[in-house]
């Protein structure tokens, strides 16, 4: 099967206009005849599920939690990018796209990337209409900053809360979509099958989480806004209950998953503490702007960080990499943090943490101005861990963020079975094989506010569709398939709890395919997360019912899925013999130990079609470089 | 460096469904490491009583930063727990003591109806929120974003009334049970901002009056709610969202 991107012809800067310009419309009277199911409530769902039931359509909204305001784009700190130049310091679409295509490593579709960029302002224009409260200067216009080592101001931010306040923004446009009756509202249900109809995606089947009981909806498209699949690793800067099972399942129904192995490791975590965490939580990474990064050069030296004199410290990042210092970006920090403490030279409890240490910072600038600069995540810091950062060396440790790797879309977001269409992390566009700061919102909401609603319009006109309903023998297959899998996971009655068998798969996953992989190790990890799957199935321990509230349960399908994507992120990351963004392969590096791009071999999306359990077929969608040209990275 | 591990009581509120009645179940968690947050010793306390074929505690949680809105448990009498200004997954076991007898209910209130253990359905917050929690923009028609400045002052403050994160926490500390500040949360933010201002009146009458239909109780300023507000939002909002809804009257 040849994949097609579908990314129209034409100069760069005209495609998506060009592209609307032809795409097929839906008349108003029969825009209420055709039924659209969102799951997923974040910053995606959200926005397309409101912009769609504003054109008429008959929308469904899905999501696992208790009200849709709780998706984890609620999450998110730090802003989100626009290229409207407000600053006047030269900003501009062109800017912002070849920012994010180089961020990404030369790893994703031109096209998508410049379109994504172009509509980043109009996400300004819409989340300011709604109310968002952004942060103003005195004269009553935007303050925008610098981000992630951008060179220029274009992230908008609201305080530490961007992400809450864009979400409430989208959540606030669904509410009013319920009140007018163009939405239902379907909260504290979890997808649990896709339904494919002669070949299109047809509906779902939910599990209500209050009762245990299936429900079947049927629609014309079906749109899956559910995330990312960072939980993979157990710990994560995730939500609890964030998770894989939607796009999972749509996988194994046959929809292409892309570049499953781009993952991003965020540097500036708080460590954990015991087997008993839970989440590991993000601390910005603009404290590596003061913060010095260090080990002691002993291995196993357990004295307090203050007892250890300068001459006993290793200050790596500097030692390794003198012109940027503490600043190398994201991966390269994260990768040579696990270095140290693979080699012994980890600090705290764990050994798996490495110090941030202040101390120069505030006797060069004074506590005072430390204190104005981080006070808020130096209280973090203290809340979580009970440590005086102002007094003794952070300690921090990378950790999973995001996933850049999803189910695989043509240029209008529709996965290749027919109907099913992807938005947000869910999908693998757009970011590549790395993610910028403050990117993801603006990907989320470009999807749902100005994307989608266009290229649906082109799928539903242009499709002959069959009449189906819930009754449809497709639908109770689904059923039948689901409740076999929630029983059979009951009646197993073994002795490790699931949290167990995900903490066993967490170790597997982030030390073979984590921030620094190779062939041995990821062979080794396909053959552990297979024989673990089996033990899974043979000696998982679930509590509780079927029918009623239970999260276990829950928890242990997620788990379930999360054993087979597992094995698919291993088997992607030994295939890519090449390093790029967040996928370090050992075999392909510089000289000085810098990821090495391999243009030649890789420089394509791998998307990879579901045959069996353990067994996948890659397809290859070449990656043209028209505008730009890949170039390779350097930091010393 | 090795931290004191902690011994815990707890009294856990255990109710199976809705229809059931409930009641205090005491369990003891030993080796707390201080460390731990208060919901992941409720995980460590879960993960033993799947062990020994008992039923595990429900209770909602999701982001376990403070941010999501979704975890809410009363701790010692005190919505969220002891410590002002924190969500219920972000106290932390080092603000307990060895051998602390910990007491721990659902956010209680007639509006809030209990579905099992300490999970509640707070969906009424949702169907307020459907009455006016937004300004009613298109996708699209709107217009650049400059065009409207917004004076800093207003922004701050909409942005102070605007954290609220839709917890409960304001509802079940108040002695009527009522849904105040979390209204008022939303017609402060959206009064102050000029683009909330064409529609602020239809908005507080509305949000209103689904607030009484819900069942929530009248607001006789006692001041609880500010009080254990995750997001230390001021109940100068009330007072404020008292105000739009005179103004409304006159319109």
């Amino acid at each position: 099967m040849k994949l097609d991107s579908k990314v129209p012809s034409g100069d760069l800067a005209e495609k998506w206009q060009n592209h609307k310009d032809s795409l097929k419309l839906v008349s108003p009277k029969n825009k209420r005849k055709f039924h659209i199911i969102v799951v997923g409530t974040g910053l995606a769902g959200s926005s397309a599920a409101a912009s769609l039931a504003e054109l008429g359509y008959r929308v469904k909204s899905f999501c696992i939690q208790d009200s849709p305001r709780r998706a984890h784009s609620i999450g998110a700190q730090g802003g989100i990018n626009a290229a409207k130049n407000y600053q006047n310091d030269n900003d501009s679409v062109w800017r912002l796209f070849y920012d994010t295509i180089k961020g990404g490593d030369y790893r994703s579709r031109e096209a998508n990337v410049y379109r994504l960029a172009q509509v980043s302002n109009n996400i300004i224009d819409q989340a300011v209409a709604q109310g968002v409260p952004f942060a103003r200067e005195y004269g009553g216009y935007f303050a925008n900053r610098s981000f992630g080592g951008a060179l220029v101001s274009r992230t908008f931010y609201a305080r530490g809360q961007t992400g809450q306040q864009l979400l409430l923004g989208a959540y606030g446009a669904l509410m009013r979509q319920v009140d007018e009756g163009n939405v239902e509202l379907y909260p504290r249900r979890e997808m649990v099958e896709l339904v494919v109809i002669d070949g299109k995606a047809r509906g779902i089947v939910v599990r209500n989480l209050l009762t245990g009981e299936y429900e079947k909806y049927w629609a014309d498209a079906v749109i899956l806004a559910t995330g990312g699949y960072g939980q993979v690793y157990y710990l994560s800067t995730n939500a609890i209950n964030s998770n894989a099972s939607a796009v999972w399942k749509a996988h194994k129904k046959g929809a292409f998953f892309g570049n499953p192995c781009y993952v991003q490791i965020h540097p500036t975590c708080i460590p954990h503490t015991g087997e008993y965490q839970s989440k590991l939580t993000l601390m910005s990474e603009s404290l590596r702007n003061d913060g010095r990064v260090w080990v002691p050069k002993k291995k196993g030296d357990k004295r307090p960080p203050n007892e250890i004199p300068e001459e006993e410290r290793d200050y790596y990042l500097e030692r390794k990499y003198p012109t940027y210092g503490n600043m190398v970006p994201r991966d390269v920090a994260s990768r040579n943090a696990k270095m140290v403490c693979d080699e012994g030279r980890g600090v705290g409890e764990t050994g798996r943490a490495v110090y941030l240490d202040f101390r120069d910072a505030i006797k060069e600038f004074g506590r005072k101005t430390i204190e104005e600069r981080y006070g808020n995540l130096f209280e973090m810091y203290k809340l979580i861990t009970g440590e005086d950062a102002y007094e003794v060396p952070m300690r921090i440790y990378p950790t999973v963020h995001y996933t850049m790797g999803g189910l695989w879309v043509d240029y209008n977001l529709m996965s290749n079975l027919p109907g099913l269409f992807v938005l947000g992390e869910a999908n693998f566009s757009d970011h590549g094989a790395n993610r910028l700061g403050a990117s993801a919102l603006m990907q989320g909401l470009a999807d749902g506010y100005f994307i989608i609603p266009y290229t649906i319009s082109e799928y539903l006109a242009g499709t002959k569709f069959e009449k189906v309903n819930e009754e449809h023998e497709a639908f109770k297959e689904a059923v039948e398939e689901a409740d076999q899998r929630y029983k059979k996971l009951l009646s197993i009655k073994g002795n490790k709890t699931v949290k167990e068998f995900h903490r066993e798969l967490g170790e597997i996953m982030w030390e073979k395919v984590g921030m620094s992989r190779n062939e041995q190790g990821l062979k080794e990890a396909i053959e552990e997360i297979r024989k673990l799957r089996e033990e899974y199935w043979n000696n998982v321990k679930v509590a509780g019912e079927a029918n009623t509230l239970n999260k276990n349960l829950e928890f242990a399908g997620r788990v379930a899925d999360f054993m087979e994507l597992g094995e698919l992120m291993a088997v992607d990351a030994l295939h890519r013999r090449e390093s790029c963004g967040g996928h370090f392969r050992e075999e392909s590096q510089t000289e000085e130990g810098e990821a090495l791009r391999d243009d030649e071999h890789f420089s394509y999306v791998a998307a990879w079609e579901f045959k069996k359990l353990g067994d996948w077929e890659l397809h290859k969608e070449e990656l043209k470089f028209e505008y730009v040209t890949p170039t390779q990275r350097s930091y010393k | 460096m090795e931290k004191k591990r902690l011994t815990i009581n707890l009294k856990v509120w255990r109710q199976k469904d809705a229809d059931s009645k409930g009641q205090f179940v005491n369990y003891t968690v030993k080796d707390v490491n201080p460390d731990m947050s208060f919901l992941e010793m409720l995980d460590v306390l879960n993960e033993d009583l799947i062990k020994k074929d008992e039923t595990p505690i429900e209770f909602d949680n999701d982001c376990r930063e403070g941010i999501c809105g979704m975890c809410g448990a009363v701790i010692n009498g005190t919505a969220h727990g002891p410590e002002s200004g924190m969500t219920t997954c972000e106290i932390r076991m080092r603000m307990f003591k060895d051998n602390d007898t910990i007491v721990v209910e659902p956010f209680r209130a007639r509006a809030f109806p209990i579905i099992k253990d300490l999970v509640v359905d707070r969906s009424a917050l949702d169907r307020i929120m459907q009455k006016g929690g937004y300004t009613s923009v298109r996708t699209g028609g709107v217009p650049e974003a400059l065009s409207t400045p917004v004076p800093k002052q207003n922004a701050d403050m909409a942005m102070d009334m605007a954290a609220c994160i839709g917890c409960g926490a304001c509802v079940a500390a108040c002695p009527n049970a009522s849904a105040a500040l979390f209204v008022s949360a939303k017609v402060s933010h959206l009064a102050l901002m000029p683009q909330g201002r064409p529609e602020a009146a239809r908005r507080v009458e509305r949000m209103v009056a689904q607030m009484d239909e819900e069942g929530f109780g009248a607001c006789s300023n006692h001041g609880e709610c500010e009080a254990v507000c995750p997001k230390e939002i001021s109940i100068i909002g009330i007072a404020r969202m008292r105000r739009e809804f005179w103004k409304s009257m006159f319109k």
